[in-house]
């Protein structure tokens, strides 16, 4: 890695890296090594949502602090735990990853380093570098869905569905109130609802991977369903009452210690 | 209608006006929850002792067949009800979330406080120095509790499989 800016150096020690994983043994132990190794001053919170095979332990003893939920709530529940396990804690910076691999950690300091001028940041999978493809209905509601945020963020947007993101102090307050939990939550619901709240949104191209385990999920019938979803969760954040963006005081500096 | 079906309305309806009020005075369903069955069961113990009530108001509402209208209530009555519901449900769901978070929060701090009394080793997980790895493998499904379940990085390349 090059040499970092004392701003961004300081900015990614008081980042959390937030990684809700269901049932990824297979992959989690390698992710979480991986980001320590390629960003060692983060600290890694792997959010293990209702797994029951040996996740948790897995992502221990690779170094993460282990949120483990009793029950699974999905990708934006085991978010809201993250982004409030941030608050309590001091951290001014919340990155998300996946916790099967698909995303790069050697982005992450790009992230947050977008974060010093934005609200939220999402690593976009189209946006020059990487190679991911998606077709079909998908594919629409994708382009939907990117045209109609960026119209919203008056930037330009290419992947909204990207679970690779990072939030700043203002967002990561806001999201510890109120990230939604519903179906497709944590990406659609989670932008509009901080857009609508006031939140800038920038997005940095990033590479995508192979997945290190798991199965992606691809067919015609599921992604109809994606995108009859999708349109249904975009309409109603659209529609639903906005949650003012506060502003966080400055002095929160780094990290509180305690017991972590 | 005969006198039978008469008694007949009289005496179903009624006994819907007891059970409501009967679980409402046992506290088996709170009033908050119970008011649109008050609604309704009273409702219906009222048209059945007058069923010319129900005639005098569909006329006032246009309504040809008085019958109708008592359906067309009771839809209406049915369907608040579920909107009703959903509404609690979204509402426990929310507590039940924050419980959870609440749970797993705890549980991070009993495990992390856990192990600085088991293995005195004071330091913050996320540090670069780790300690090697003292214990065998993650036999117990309970590892995560003990002192020793920071492994070095290296052991997770490999990938281990126990049965559970």
């Amino acid at each position: 890695m090059t040499t970092l800016s004392p701003a961004l150096a300081s900015s990614l020690e008081s980042t959390l890296v937030v990684m809700p994983a269901f049932n990824e043994e297979q992959a989690v132990g390698a992710v979480v090594a991986e980001v320590l190794a390629a960003v060692p001053t983060v600290t890694c919170l792997v959010v293990s949502d209702g797994s029951t095979d040996d996740t948790a332990d897995r992502a221990s003893a690779a170094g993460a602090i282990v949120l483990q939920l009793p029950f699974n709530l999905g990708v934006g529940g085991a978010m809201r735990a993250g982004f409030r396990y941030a608050v309590e804690h001091g951290f001014r910076y919340v990155v998300q990853v996946d916790a099967d691999g698909q995303h790069n950690p050697s982005d992450v300091p790009a992230l947050v380093d977008a974060l010093s001028e934005v609200d939220i940041v999402i690593g976009a999978r189209f946006a020059g570098q990487g190679e991911y493809k998606a077709a079909g209905p998908r594919a629409w509601a994708m382009k939907l869905l990117a045209f109609t945020m960026s119209r919203i963020a008056r930037t330009r947007l290419t992947d909204t569905t990207s679970g690779f993101r990072g939030a700043g102090p203002r967002a990561v307050e806001l999201f510890a109130a109120h990230y939604p939990s519903e179906y497709l939550g944590d990406t659609v619901e989670s932008l509009v609802l901080a857009l609508r709240a006031g939140a800038t949104v920038r997005q940095v191209p990033v590479a995508m991977r192979e997945r290190a385990g798991g199965v992606p999920s691809q067919n015609a019938f599921r992604s109809t369903v994606y995108l009859v979803r999708a349109l249904v969760a975009l309409v109603i954040s659209l529609t639903a009452r906005p949650y003012p963006l506060r502003a966080v005081a400055n002095s929160v500096g780094g990290r509180t210690e305690g017991i972590r | 209608m005969s006198t039978t079906a008469y008694i007949f309305g009289i005496v179903s309806s009624g006994l819907v006006v007891v059970a409501v009020f009967e679980l409402l005075r046992r506290r088996q369903v709170r009033e908050r929850h119970a008011i649109w069955w008050v609604i309704a069961s009273l409702f219906a113990l009222l048209v059945s002792v007058f069923p010319s009530l129900l005639e005098a108001l569909a006329k006032a509402v246009g309504v040809a067949a008085p019958i109708n209208l008592g359906f067309f209530v009771t839809i209406v009555i049915l369907f608040l009800l579920s909107v009703q519901h959903g509404a609690e449900f979204t509402n426990l769901e929310d507590k039940t979330r924050a419980l959870a978070e609440q749970s797993a929060f705890l549980r991070q701090r009993v495990e992390s406080l856990e192990r600085r009394l088991d293995g005195g080793a004071a330091q913050p997980q996320n540090e670069q120095s780790r300690q090697p790895d003292t214990r065998a493998d993650a036999e117990a499904p309970d590892a995560g509790v003990h002192a020793d379940a920071r492994s070095e990085r290296e052991n997770h390349d490999e990938p281990h499989h126990e049965a559970h």
